[in-house]
C-alpha cells in the first residue's frame, strides 16, 4: 500500500491527464484562468516554503521566475526547430526537458543569490532579494538572444494545437507535484528542520542544526520551483518581457502566502486561487482595478494580518 | 580632466537626492524598524504638486520657486503624517512583516490613483515647468546649470536644519531616545506617537523637496517615476548605515556618483542594476553599512 500522500498524488495527476484530454475543446478564457491559477498555486507554494515554513522573507520570486521562463522558452522557441526532430517531433518530450532546464537553471540561479544573501535576516534579506530580482530584469534587458528589452515572442502557447494538451497536462502535473513535494518535504524528517529554523534560529543552530544549509536548501528548491513555473507562464501567454518579471509580480506572489496564511499548505493553495480570480472580476472595474486591489491589501493587512485562513484554535506555524 | 570635473558635479546633484529620500528612509527605520515603501510615492506626490503650484505660485522666479519648494514640503508632510495615521499606527507591535505589506499596500495605492485618468493625474508623462530661474554657467569647458546648484544648495542647507532638529531640539532628542529604546523612551514619558507622527512629517518634507529637485533635472514627471530612486536612496539608505543620519547623506552621495560614472560608460544600460549590485556587496561584506555600528546578537 502506498502511502496515503502519494495516493493523492496520483489521483490529482490522473485528473491532470483527464483534463487535458479535454482542453482542445475548452474555451479558450476559461482555460487561460484555470493554467494561470495552476502557475500561481506553484508560484505561492514555492514561496511559502521559503518565506512561511523557514520564515526567510524573500522578494524576488519574479525573478527566479524569469530565468525559468527564458530559459524553457528559448529551447522551445529558439532552439525547437532543431530538437523537435531529434525527439520525433514531440513537444511531449521537449517541453517537459524545457520545462526541467529552466527549473534547474532557476535552481542554479538560486544557490548563487541565495548563498551570499541568506546571511541577512528579515527587511535586509528582503531589499537584497529584490535587488537580485531587478538585477535579473535588467540583464535580459540587454540579452539580445532573447529580445532585449521589446522582449520574446512566438512561443508555441495553447493556441497550437500540436501543444495544447501538453501544456495543460504539464501545468496541472506542476501544480500537483510542487503542493506533493513541498508537503513531503516537510513532512520528512529533514524538513522539520526548515520550522525549527522558523521557530528560533538561535535554538535551531544551538540544536546542532545547520541553518544555512536549510536556509539555502529551501531557496533552491523554491527558485527551482519558481523557474518551472515561469516555464509554464511563457507558454501559456506566448509572449515574455522582461517588465513583466518587475518588483510588482514578487509582491503578487507574496500578497498570496501572506493571505494564506504564512507556513500553511492548504490556506496559501486558497489564496492562490482566490487571488487569480479575483484578478479577473477586478477587470470588471476597469481603470479603478489597482486601485481596489491595493486597497483590499491594506484592509487585509489591517484587519486580518495573520492571513484569510488562519483561526486562532489551530497553532501558528511560523 | 574637464570631463571628470563634469560627472563629479552631475553625480553629486543627482546624490544629493538621493540623500534627501534616504534619509526618510534612515528616520523612519531608526523609530519604527519597517521599511516605509510608500516614501517613494511621497516623493512622487512632492514632485506633482510642484507640477500643479508653479504655475499658480509664480515658478520661474526665485521667491516663487521657494514658495513652490516649501508648499510641495508642506503637501508631503501632512501626507506622511496622514498614512501613518491610517495605515501604519494600526499595525503598532504587529509583526514587522505585516508593516511592510501594508506599505507595500499603500505604495501601490498612491501609484494606481495617481496613474488613474479620472481621479489621479493620467499614466502619461507631464513636462515639468520651470521652478527657479534657469541659466548655465560655462567654467572653461565645464557646464554648471543654475539648477545643479539649486540641487546641491538647497540640500546643503536642508541637511543643515535636520541636523540642528535632531540634534538640537527637544523634539529631536526624543526622536534619538526613541529610535535608541522605544519601550524606555516611553516609560521617560514621551509620547512615542507623537515623535512617529514627527519624524514621518519630516522624512516626508524632505522627499517632497527631493521630488522637486529631481523633476526640476529630469522634467518629465508621471505617477511611477518613484519607484527607482525611492529604490536607489534605500540602497542609500543601507550602505550608510541605515538609523544613521550622516550614512544616509555619504550613501546618497556615493550612489549618484557611481551611477553617474556608470552611465558615461559603456555599461550605461546597466545603470539601474548598479545601486543593487553595490548594495549586495556592502551587506556581504559590512552588513551595518558604511558608518553603522555592528549590532551583537543576544540569546
Amino acid at each position: 500500500m502506498l502511502p496515503r500522500s502519494q495516493i493523492w498524488l496520483l489521483v490529482v495527476l490522473a485528473a491532470a491527464g483527464g483534463a487535458a484530454a479535454f482542453s482542445g475543446r475548452m474555451d479558450d478564457y476559461v482555460l487561460d484562468v484555470a493554467l494561470g491559477v495552476c502557475i500561481n498555486i506553484t508560484l505561492a507554494v514555492s514561496l511559502n516554503l521559503i518565506n512561511g515554513f523557514t520564515g526567510q522573507f524573500s522578494l524576488g520570486h519574479a525573478g527566479f521566475m524569469a530565468v525559468g521562463a527564458y530559459t524553457a522558452a528559448s529551447l522551445t522557441k529558439t532552439l525547437g526547430e532543431k530538437l523537435l526532430p531529434l525527439v520525433g517531433g514531440q513537444p511531449w518530450i521537449l517541453l517537459p526537458i524545457a520545462l526541467l532546464a529552466g527549473g534547474l537553471v532557476a535552481a542554479v540561479a538560486g544557490l548563487a543569490v541565495g548563498t551570499p544573501s541568506l546571511r541577512l535576516k528579515g527587511d535586509y534579506l528582503a531589499i537584497v532579494t529584490l535587488g537580485f530580482g531587478e538585477i535579473i530584469k535588467v540583464i535580459f534587458q540587454n540579452v539580445d538572444f532573447v529580445g532585449g528589452a521589446l522582449g520574446l515572442n512566438g512561443i508555441p502557447t495553447t493556441l497550437n494545437p500540436a501543444w495544447v494538451t501538453v501544456i495543460v497536462f504539464s501545468t496541472l502535473a506542476t501544480a500537483a507535484l510542487t503542493v506533493y513535494v513541498v508537503w513531503g518535504l516537510l513532512h520528512s524528517t529533514y524538513g522539520r528542520g526548515f520550522l525549527a529554523v522558523a521557530d528560533d534560529e538561535i535554538a535551531a543552530e544551538s540544536m546542532g542544526l545547520n541553518t544555512t544549509r536549510y536556509k539555502i536548501t529551501a531557496f533552491v528548491v523554491g527558485a527551482f520551483f519558481a523557474g518551472v513555473a515561469g516555464g509554464l507562464y511563457a507558454h501559456t501567454k506566448g509572449t515574455l518581457t522582461p517588465g513583466g518579471f518587475d518588483f510588482t509580480k514578487s509582491i503578487e506572489i507574496v500578497v498570496m502566502v501572506i493571505l494564506g496564511g504564512m507556513g500553511r499548505h492548504v490556506g496559501v493553495i486558497i489564496a492562490a486561487i482566490l487571488l487569480t480570480v479575483a484578478t479577473e472580476w477586478l477587470r470588471n472595474f476597469g481603470d479603478y482595478r489597482m486601485i481596489v486591489y491595493s486597497l483590499l491589501l491594506i484592509v487585509l493587512m489591517l484587519t486580518r494580518p495573520q492571513g484569510l485562513f488562519t483561526w486562532s484554535w489551530k497553532k501558528k506555524a511560523a | 580632466m574637464a570631463e571628470l570635473l563634469q560627472q563629479v558635479i552631475n553625480g553629486l546633484s543627482l546624490g544629493a537626492i538621493y540623500a534627501l529620500i534616504a534619509l526618510g528612509y534612515t528616520m523612519v527605520y531608526g523609530v519604527l524598524r519597517f521599511i516605509n515603501f510608500a516614501h517613494s510615492d511621497v516623493f512622487m506626490i512632492g514632485a506633482f504638486s510642484g507640477y500643479y503650484l508653479a504655475p499658480r505660485l509664480g515658478g520661474g522666479t526665485f521667491w516663487g520657486g521657494l514658495a513652490v519648494l516649501f508648499s510641495a514640503m508642506a503637501i508631503c508632510a501632512v501626507l506622511g503624517v496622514i498614512i501613518e495615521k491610517l495605515a501604519y499606527r494600526p499595525l503598532r507591535g504587529r509583526s514587522t512583516l505585516s508593516v511592510l505589506i501594508t506599505a507595500i499596500g499603500v505604495s501601490l495605492l498612491i501609484q494606481n490613483v495617481g496613474q488613474n485618468q479620472k481621479i489621479g493625474f493620467g499614466p502619461n508623462p507631464k513636462a515639468f515647468p520651470k521652478i527657479f530661474p534657469e541659466s548655465n554657467l560655462q567654467m572653461g569647458s565645464l557646464v554648471i546649470s543654475s539648477n545643479q546648484i539649486i540641487v546641491l544648495a538647497v540640500t546643503v542647507v536642508l541637511l543643515a536644519v535636520m541636523w540642528r532638529i535632531v540634534h538640537r531640539t527637544r523634539i529631536g532628542t526624543a526622536m534619538r531616545a526613541v529610535s535608541f529604546n522605544a519601550t524606555a523612551a516611553s516609560l521617560m514619558g514621551i509620547n512615542n506617537d507623537r515623535v512617529i507622527s514627527f519624524t514621518f512629517a519630516l522624512g516626508s518634507a524632505l522627499a517632497g523637496a527631493g521630488g522637486i529637485l529631481y523633476a526640476m533635472n529630469y522634467p518629465s514627471i508621471d505617477p511611477l517615476m518613484g519607484t527607482l530612486p525611492g529604490l536607489k536612496a534605500f540602497v542609500a539608505a543601507v550602505l550608510g548605515g541605515i538609523g544613521n543620519l550622516p550614512g544616509a547623506a555619504l550613501g546618497g552621495m556615493i550612489i549618484g556618483l557611481v551611477e553617474t560614472f556608470v552611465s558615461g560608460t559603456k555599461a550605461s544600460t546597466f545603470r539601474d542594476a548598479i545601486a543593487f549590485a553595490i548594495l549586495i556587496l556592502i551587506l556581504l561584506f559590512r552588513p551595518a553599512g558604511l558608518l553603522g555600528k555592528q549590532r551583537v546578537e543576544k540569546v
